[in-house]
């Protein structure tokens, strides 16, 4: 246990305008499970792509086992045993999970063997894949172990895992712990990548912060709270969000028995999915990934239309209404996908205000934009929200993720909706930036406008909510109180348990 | 290594530079080209560029240039606001031939009335012409998904059979003599397209053509409706979510770009083309394409670059009599224009790096 199986020291590296990696030095030990932390932008991307040999270092040294290790190119850096779990994954959709594997090893054994070879480390490490399955009927978690069991036929020495669980439910991500600490036992050692102090406190034996590109401390997760560990990746305490007066108002939204065909073959129907959300309170809807959460939003902001009768605003029906008039009548929308659909990538923040606020806000009079007007408009957002970006003029694409973010979301809630639903709205943003999107959802909620929250962040969605539901291939759960609800609960709900028998039974 | 990097804001300098650049290397392949043509290459290049303009015969050739400007910037104006949205007709010469027939068409049914409505009435036709046409693709393509390229460039082919049809027959002149053609609007005051002012070139297409500049940059700068088609063909998703709706964009684009194409058509048959004929249509409709294209889809920059391209034509006329130099050399004097601005406009959004892989 003297020599760490990978020690990195002083490694640097920096792009026009910023400096990604700045002296970062750790070690890996052998059979450790080892976090990396930190911020969007800290610079655990660029690190993680140097170890594995996607990005060149500017300086600084890597060392495997003692030797110099400098892989030029992916497949160096697997000859030496190191192997990558990626956030996205690299599958395709039509061809099955033997056939997926083999593509990505360099001399891929005959068909008949691999697919044994896949059976024999499923069922070692406890990760149940069918090698004759066809990835595109595969769910998220599966795909995900399609990756990692084409990593673990390598043998690796080193598994390098992006944000693993983002796309899991609860009883997923009990499974994925088991096989990591299966090969921890066994001496392999994991550089794990999360956002998730919890997680990494459960499962992790060190972890090293990322804070602006230096390694500002590494600690024993099991012995800190979530709390400091995100003061050290902040780097200044943020405000944890406050506690709201509960009076609830009137319904504002009322969905009823709403169903649409998918909307492509890749596409996820939605199944007589029903709710109301009053003034002053936040729903807050979860589920995994790909369950109809881009569907329903398509239909609540009027993007799809759907059955006459379906989508009640206000005691007006507003389901034929397309997005322009629905916003004329109080019910805003914030997707998932910032660029390209939350906000077009080469146009300036006051264009990006103007495409949702043009009449909301007044900027048009007989058609023709006031620019003047959508400058201020757009001026407004930027402060209020504090979006960092060098003015107004700058195109979108030009921004951070976690800045463009501030921005879309704050462009609805600056115009005052009475109805707003948002998906993902804190989706890879940095700490200190989620803890002020989720301030202001409360405080819309607060002076009595209706939110509807979608997020595969279970933390948040506690955080945030008043009421809960989930998302299953379409249909959504019952929606209960958040308020005594657990983390068992939840996963049956997410699971798409019809009843809740077993639930009410554990409660 | 050398690589493209993407900038993270499109470069101001290079969406000025880029048609510049693409002009001057022009300059240079082409007077190369040239040069092993056997001709001398800066006799040529000033021949094309600079005696249209300046040169002893500058007073015939600048009248041409307003006319062969006008009906490129009209038809080019068109087809940039569909560009911008993403709807891409490549049948604007078909669009404009249309326009031609169904305008002449109207006024010769009234032959020989001298009302002073005829020629509004000709260019109402006109227009309706060009834009029924272009509805055929939008129809297509917004109800069954075809692809608006194909279809609006075959119809150009169809368009062209129809006026060799007409010509020959519906609207053959019956004073002809038997010769294919219409009569001549020249010869008809009420329906003529005449200069407006004497030697200038200036009739009423090149008027409709600066006005159309006008309502374009109006339109694409001010109204919500110009920000839709942007945002349609930036992102269409977020158009979408915006609540454009694309088949009305498609309607729009389509239709504008044809009722000009149209308009055009009528104002060159009625004017400097006089006649229909088979061969009444001269390729503007293609040629509006790299004008869009080297005017960067922007109204100012497609009236400058209508007149550089009307200069490339009448130079190359020039080229043509007094150098000897065969047509098709000319038109591919043309064709390097589209595609050096295509390679220099990369560099708007990208940048290169002259980067070597460091081993650390």
């Amino acid at each position: 246990m003297d020599t760490p199986l990978l020690s990195i020291s002083g490694l640097t590296k920096a792009y026009p305008g910023v400096v990604a990696n700045d002296d970062v030095s750790f070690d890996i030990k052998p059979g450790e499970i080892h976090a990396l932390l930190g911020e969007n932008g800290a610079g655990k991307s660029t690190l993680v792509k140097m170890i594995y040999g996607l990005v060149t270092p500017d300086k600084g040294e890597m060392r495997m086992n003692g030797a110099p290790f400098a892989p030029g190119k992916p497949s160096e850096a697997r000859q030496s045993g190191v192997a990558m779990v990626f956030q996205h994954f690299s599958l395709f959709d039509a061809l099955d999970v033997a056939e997926n594997v083999a593509l990505g090893m360099e001399n891929p054994p005959p068909m008949r063997d691999l697919a044994r070879q896949i059976r024999e480390v499923s069922e070692t490490y406890g990760l149940p894949l069918d090698p004759s399955r066809t990835v595109g009927t595969l769910s998220a978690g599966e795909r995900q172990r399609v990756e990692i069991i084409r990593c673990l036929l390598q043998d690796p020495r080193l598994l390098i895992m992006d944000e693993p669980t983002s796309v899991l439910t609860p009883q997923e991500v009990d499974i994925l712990f088991q096989t990591l600490n299966k090969l921890r036992s066994e001496g392999t050692s994991i550089l794990y990548i999360s956002h998730k102090l919890e997680e990494i406190r459960a499962l992790c034996d060190h972890a090293t912060v990322l804070r602006l590109g230096k390694n500002v401390g590494t600690c024993t997760p099991s012995q800190r709270t979530a709390r400091e560990m995100a003061e050290m990746m902040v780097g200044n305490s943020f405000a944890a969000p406050e506690a709201r007066a509960k009076a609830l108002g009137e319904i504002l939204l009322s969905v009823k028995g709403l169903t649409l065909p998918a909307p492509g073959s890749f596409g996820t129907p939605l199944r007589g999915i029903s709710f109301d959300v009053r003034a002053g309170e936040v729903l807050g809807l979860g589920g995994v990934a790909g369950n109809g959460q881009d569907e329903l939003l398509a239909a609540i902001s009027g993007e799809r239309l759907s059955d006459g009768g379906s989508i009640t605003l206000k005691g007006e029906d507003v389901s034929r209404k397309g997005p322009t008039e629905r916003r004329e009548a109080g019910l805003l929308s914030g997707p998932e996908e910032r660029l390209g659909h939350a906000a077009a990538p080469d146009m300036s923040l006051i264009e990006n205000g103007v495409l949702t606020a043009a009449r909301r806000m007044g900027l048009l009079s007989n058609g023709f934009i006031g620019w003047g007007k959508a400058r201020s408009f757009a001026e407004e957002v930027i402060e209020r929200f504090d979006v960092r970006t060098p003015g107004p003029g700058t195109a979108a694409r030009a921004l951070s993720g976690g800045n463009l973010q501030k921005f879309v979301v704050g462009r609805e809630i600056v115009q005052a909706p009475d109805v707003l639903i948002v998906n993902q709205p804190t989706w890879g943003v940095d700490a200190a930036a989620a803890a002020f999107i989720r301030q202001s959802i409360l405080d819309l909620a607060a002076k009595g406008s209706a939110v509807v929250v979608i997020s595969q962040d279970l933390d948040e969605l506690m955080e945030v909510s008043d009421r809960f539901g989930a998302l299953n291939e379409g249909r959504l759960s019952q929606i209960r109180d958040v308020a005594g609800l657990d983390i068992e609960q939840i996963g049956l709900m997410m699971g798409g348990a019809s009843d809740m028998e077993v639930a009410h039974g554990a409660a | 290594m050398i690589r493209l990097e993407k900038r993270p804001q499109p470069s101001q300098a290079w969406t000025a530079g880029s048609p510049l650049l693409a002009v001057l290397l022009t300059m240079i392949v082409g007077g190369l080209l040239f040069a092993f043509l056997g001709a001398d290459p800066f006799e040529t290049i000033r021949t094309i560029f600079w005696d249209p303009i300046f040169g002893e015969f500058a007073f015939y050739y600048r009248g041409q240039l307003l006319v062969k400007a006008g009906p490129l910037i009209l038809i080019a104006i068109g087809l940039s606001i569909g560009f911008k949205a993403g709807v891409w007709n490549i049948g604007a010469e078909g669009q404009y031939i249309m326009g031609a027939i169904c305008g002449a068409g109207a006024g010769l049914a009234l032959y020989p009335s001298e009302s002073v409505l005829i020629f509004p009435v000709m260019v109402i036709a006109g227009a309706l012409g060009g834009w029924l046409w272009a509805m055929i693709p939008a129809v297509l393509k917004t109800r069954f998904g075809t692809n608006e390229i194909l279809v609006s460039l075959m119809l150009v082919y169809v368009a062209q059979n129809i006026l060799i049809s007409v010509s020959t027959g519906l609207l053959r002149n019956p004073d002809g003599m038997g010769f294919p053609g219409s009569r001549n609007f020249k010869q008809w005051d009420a329906a003529h397209n005449a200069e407006l002012i004497a030697g200038t070139g200036m009739h009423w297409g090149v008027v409709a053509a600066f006005i159309a500049v006008i309502g374009a940059y109006v339109l694409m700068s001010r109204h919500i409706t110009g920000f839709n088609i942007r945002l349609t063909g930036e992102a269409p998703r977020a158009a979408r979510f915006a609540g454009v709706n694309p088949a009305r964009i498609v309607f729009f684009c389509l239709g504008l770009a044809g009722l000009l194409a149209g308009v055009a058509g009528l104002f060159e048959v009625t004017g400097p083309a006089g006649q229909i004929s088979g061969a009444f249509n001269a390729g503007y409709g293609f040629t509006a394409i790299i004008v869009a294209f080297l005017g960067r889809l922007h109204p100012i920059g497609i009236l400058l670059a209508g007149l550089l391209m009307a200069l490339t034509y009448i130079g190359g006329e020039a080229a043509q009599t007094t150098m000897q130099l065969p047509g098709a050399a000319i038109q591919l004097f043309q064709g390097m224009l589209l595609f050096f601005l295509l390679a220099t406009d990369v560099f708007t959004n990208f940048r290169l790096r002259f980067g070597t892989k460091g081993v650390a």
